[in-house]
Parts: structure tokens; C-alpha cells; sequence
């Protein structure tokens, strides 16, 4: 693979670096969290009082800030990611810069409904 | 052009096709998840209300197990990418991605035979 190119400071503050940033960084870390998404969710595999001492182990604030968090990642990955997939296969037009806007504002929403719904 | 080179080549767009693939399969589960995670998340989450809906539901682990395979193929080359392109003169991104794979593979499938199955241990 090619190393990755150098870009200028105009390249940079357009809102599709942005956008390429934001899919990176969240992608990157909810791939370090699948797994121990994963491995809390295989404790079920102990029965359902096995699983509930797992789930205690994680009852603290920081861990309803990390789920807050990931809600938000998961989001902006999504609709990153429907962006990406419509560049890629779907007819060219124009900038899109809307499309930024409508995933931000959509990974906003995800966060506020989060906060609204968790007890 | 090198046999290696265009083998690299070759697998380069492999996998280019199989992480849109999967991203694609991936937008349709992680919408059900989001719609899953705030149907699920009212009242606060429990072992028991968790397994009540997942334990011996078909639907469900098929549903997970796809998203799990998804995830399978999707994240480990998006971390080879992000690896390769930030640090394009060392060599860790190949075993870093496979380790990240088979760690989702493997916890995956347990997790989704664990809610499946309400506990086999």
C-alpha cells in the first residue's frame, strides 16, 4: 500500500477532512471496543447470574460515559460510512456537503435520544 | 510490473470489495442495533431482561451472528489500512489485524451462543 499523502492546510480545513477524520477516529475506536464488547456479552455464556456479576462490574459513571460515547461513535461510523458508500457507488453530484452536515446533526440526535431513554 | 506487486495489487481491491461489502451489510445491522440499544436501554440493562429476549430467539442470534461476521471482516481492515497509512515502515499491521479478527471471531460467536443458548458453562 502507498503511504498516505501529504496534504496542505487548505486541504485540511475543508469539511471533508473533517468528515474523513471523524469516520477514522471513531472506526478506530470502536474496533479496540468490539472485543470487550464481545467478551462482557460471553459472560452470558456463565448463565444469567453469571452474566448480571459481569454487568455490575461496569456499573459506574465512567462506564455510562463510555456507553454515551460509543452510542455517538457508532453513529458518526454509520452515517460516515452510508456517505462513503454513496460517493463510491452512487451518480456524482455536486460537493454533498449536506451529507456532513446531516451525519453530524444525525450522530447528535443518536446522543441526546441516549441520554433521554437511559435510566 | 513485479508478480509481486501485482498480487498486492490484487489483493488490495479484495479487500477494498469486501470492506464495502461488509459496510454495507454492517449500515443495515447497526441501524437495527442503534434501534435495539434505545428499545433496550429504557429502565436500565439487566442480565435477565437481556436473556429474556435473546434466549432460544433464532432471529436474534442469526441477526448477531451476521453482524459479528460482519464486524469480522470489516474491522481488521480498516485497522490494517489506518495502520499501514500512519506508520507505513513497520510491519505490525498484518498480525495486528489478524489478532484484532480472530478476537472478534472467536468472542463474537460466544457472545452470540451465550445470549442464544441463556448459558452453557
Amino acid at each position: 500500500m502507498r503511504p498516505k499523502p501529504k496534504l496542505d492546510c487548505r486541504a485540511k480545513s475543508h469539511l471533508s477532512y473533517f468528515a474523513y477524520v471523524c469516520h477514522r477516529f471513531s472506526g478506530l475506536l470502536l474496533a479496540c471496543f468490539l472485543p470487550l464488547h464481545f467478551l462482557m456479552l460471553s459472560q452470558s455464556l456463565r448463565g444469567a447470574s453469571g452474566f448480571e456479576r459481569s454487568l455490575q462490574l461496569t456499573d459506574f459513571w465512567v462506564f455510562k460515559f463510555g456507553e454515551w460515547a460509543l452510542v455517538i461513535l457508532l453513529a458518526i461510523h454509520l452515517s460516515g460510512g452510508v456517505r462513503i458508500l454513496i460517493i463510491e457507488f452512487g451518480a456524482w453530484r455536486g460537493l454533498r456537503k449536506g451529507w456532513i452536515e446531516i451525519s453530524i446533526l444525525f450522530s447528535i440526535v443518536c446522543g441526546l435520544l441516549f441520554l433521554y431513554l437511559a435510566n | 510490473m513485479s508478480k509481486e506487486m501485482c498480487f498486492e495489487g490484487v489483493l488490495q481491491a479484495k479487500l477494498w470489495y469486501a470492506q464495502r461489502i461488509s459496510a454495507m451489510i454492517l449500515g443495515i445491522c447497526v441501524s437495527i442495533h442503534l434501534a435495539i440499544i434505545f428499545y433496550a436501554i429504557r429502565g436500565g440493562l439487566t442480565a435477565q431482561e437481556i436473556l429474556g429476549r435473546t434466549q432460544g430467539n433464532l432471529l436474534f442470534a442469526l441477526f448477531y451472528e451476521i453482524f459479528v461476521l460482519a464486524c469480522f471482516v470489516h474491522a481488521p481492515i480498516g485497522m490494517a489500512n489506518i495502520l499501514q497509512e500512519t506508520f507505513p515502515k513497520l510491519s505490525f499491521a498484518k498480525p495486528i489485524s489478524w489478532v484484532l479478527a480472530l478476537l472478534i471471531l472467536l468472542l463474537g460467536s460466544s457472545a452470540v451462543i451465550g445470549i442464544y443458548s441463556g448459558g452453557i458453562l
